[in-house]
């Protein structure tokens, strides 16, 4: 591990921290959040060169408490001001915390005060996405654009009018009560696994500063099992993001080509990810009522278990897919279910609980529900209809890889109806 | 989801617009872009010029050759494109209905554009 990297690990540690103690004192969640960058970034350039100080978090809160004041003061002071930071760096670094440095609250309850903050019901997914990965994952506005392939200015103001968005809606750094907590808590667990599918969808090259996300989220869920360790579904999400992500080197061909999960090299998975995904399943789902993380992560369990595609215990995960029905009824759900069904009663089992999907709008069009239909029409031997699916499922997707993926499929039929 | 818009407009129609009309039209734009700005959708956008400069390479007798003129002889040309990233495709949709070429004759595709990443198959 290098110095960098060590670096890097604390100061993401110890964003969210900092910025709780900052808003709890201060209030102003906008402008706290911007000196926690500035303080975050002065850190990133300095503890390098000069070594990181002895009480790092208190470094960090010093500095930004700092970029705070000068704010409040005027701009021409807040420049002067940062260039005499920037001289008399070292002196910060012996800085001894002061009495009131030390939080009055446990950090950890900040920082989950903060996630449901970021994950506020006034903003728009992608707003959530972006304002947890910086307010809490202590990533930079540049990286987190680069993770998104825009550019920065446009995440930049993507984040500044989240925030205004949430001091628009009086939003208050606190818990909301009980009858909200348990929504937000699932919002938070549903931006979690978006940023998570963002990072683990995507392949390789170009894309290898989104592919990180996958990182991040992994990481994000665990701290947030440390905070909640009696949630079933938060230890559910985390398995389920493990399990998934053991595949990673596997899921993707020599040549950037997508490999479905039937032919890949098992060898290739993770296995630790593995033991550890199972193990946290396995434990969750003593004692907490099923939910539809749980249910995925288990259904992936089961896949894992397999040594061979051959081996799959389908039966076991048809019964889970049921369940994943009941608890979450969802069309999307429905489509993996029939892959299930189709390998257990056969493929014409599997085509006919499609059918209501063609009338679901959320499904109708989809190219997902024409890539499943013509994987279980191929099945079922008939070639000139599973090309005819292929081919559509390839028109409707948006994904590079996807597309060329059904073009294979489709190209491997021609010829043989 | 990232969307392409793509502007086709009629080339010179703005020489026909009184002075007014061009003042306002060019407001308008002005004022989405800071919107679209203001928002995080907007990736980014060129205006191209006139047609008339424009030179297309195809294919004749076997070797690319380059030629004076436009691709498609059409009364309506590709003028400009915006780039957006927004939560659906009725916000692309609503976003180039905006676009006052529209209403000078002109139209707006909204296209999706292609992601790199893909899920498991």
């Amino acid at each position: 591990m290098t110095e960098d990297r060590t670096v890097e690990d604390l100061l993401r540690t110890f964003a969210p921290q900092v910025l709780g103690l900052l808003v709890r004192r201060h209030g102003q969640f906008d402008r706290c959040e911007d000196a926690v960058q500035e303080a975050l970034l002065a850190a990133a350039t300095q503890w390098p060169a000069q070594g990181v100080p002895d009480n790092p978090r208190a470094w960090l809160l010093t500095v930004a408490t700092r970029r705070l004041t000068d704010e409040w003061r005027s701009e021409s002071a807040r420049r002067d001001r940062e260039v005499a930071v920037a001289r008399r760096e070292p002196a910060y670094a012996g800085v001894a915390p002061a009495a009131d440095a030390e939080p009055a609250v446990p950090a950890d309850d900040d920082t989950l005060t903060l996630l449901f903050l970021c994950c506020h019901p006034a903003l728009p997914g992608s707003a959530q996405v972006a304002l947890t990965l910086r307010a809490v994952g202590g990533l930079s506005t540049a990286q987190i654009a680069r993770a998104h392939l825009v550019p920065e200015a446009t995440m930049s103001q993507r984040i500044r009018r989240a925030k205004q968005r949430i001091e628009a809606a009086g939003a208050r750094f606190s818990m909301p009560g009980p009858a909200e907590r348990d929504e937000r808590l699932r919002t938070v667990l549903r931006v979690l696994y978006l940023i998570f599918n963002e990072g683990y969808t995507a392949s390789s090259g170009p894309d290898l500063h989104r592919a990180e996300l996958t990182g991040e989220a992994i990481r994000l869920a665990r701290i947030l099992r440390g905070l909640l360790p009696d949630d079933g579904e938060v230890t559910g999400l985390l398995a389920l993001m493990l399990l998934t992500d053991a595949h990673r080197a596997a899921r993707v061909g020599p040549d950037g080509e997508l490999v479905p999960l039937a032919e890949q090299d098992r060898s290739r998975w993770d296995a630790a990810a593995i033991t550890e995904g199972i193990a946290l399943i396995t434990e969750a789902l003593t004692w907490s009522p099923p939910g539809p993380y749980q249910l995925q992560a288990a259904i992936a369990a089961v896949h894992a278990e397999a040594s061979t595609a051959a081996e799959t215990d389908w039966r076991q995960i048809v019964a889970l897919y049921r369940l994943l029905a009941r608890v979450a009824p969802n069309p999307m759900v429905t489509l993996n279910q029939a892959v299930a069904v189709a390998m257990v009663d056969g493929p014409r089992a599997g085509l006919a609980l499609l059918t209501p999907l063609d009338a679901d709008e959320r499904t109708a069009g989809h190219h997902r529900l024409a890539a499943v239909r013509a994987h279980l029409l191929e099945l079922a031997g008939d070639v000139g209809a599973a090309r005819e699916a292929y081919l559509a499922a390839a028109r409707d997707t948006t994904s590079r890889p996807e597309q060329r993926y059904l073009e294979v499929r489709a190209a491997r039929l021609t010829g043989q109806g | 989801m990232k969307y392409m818009l793509l502007i086709w407009n009629r080339p010179g129609f703005t020489e026909e617009l009184s002075e007014q009309e061009r003042t306002a039209l060019f407001g308008e734009v002005d004022e989405i872009m800071k919107e679209l700005t203001e928002t995080g959708e907007l990736i980014g956008g060129q205006a191209l010029a006139n047609p008339s400069q424009t030179l297309t390479v195809r294919l004749v007798d076997g070797s690319p050759e380059v030629l004076d003129g436009p691709f498609m002889e059409s009364k309506e040309q590709f003028a400009g494109y915006l780039a957006v990233d927004c939560d659906s495709p009725q916000r692309a949709a609503e976003i180039a209905a905006r676009w006052p070429d529209v209403r000078y004759g002109g139209a707006m595709e909204v296209r999706p554009i292609m992601d790199e990443a893909g899920t498991e198959m």
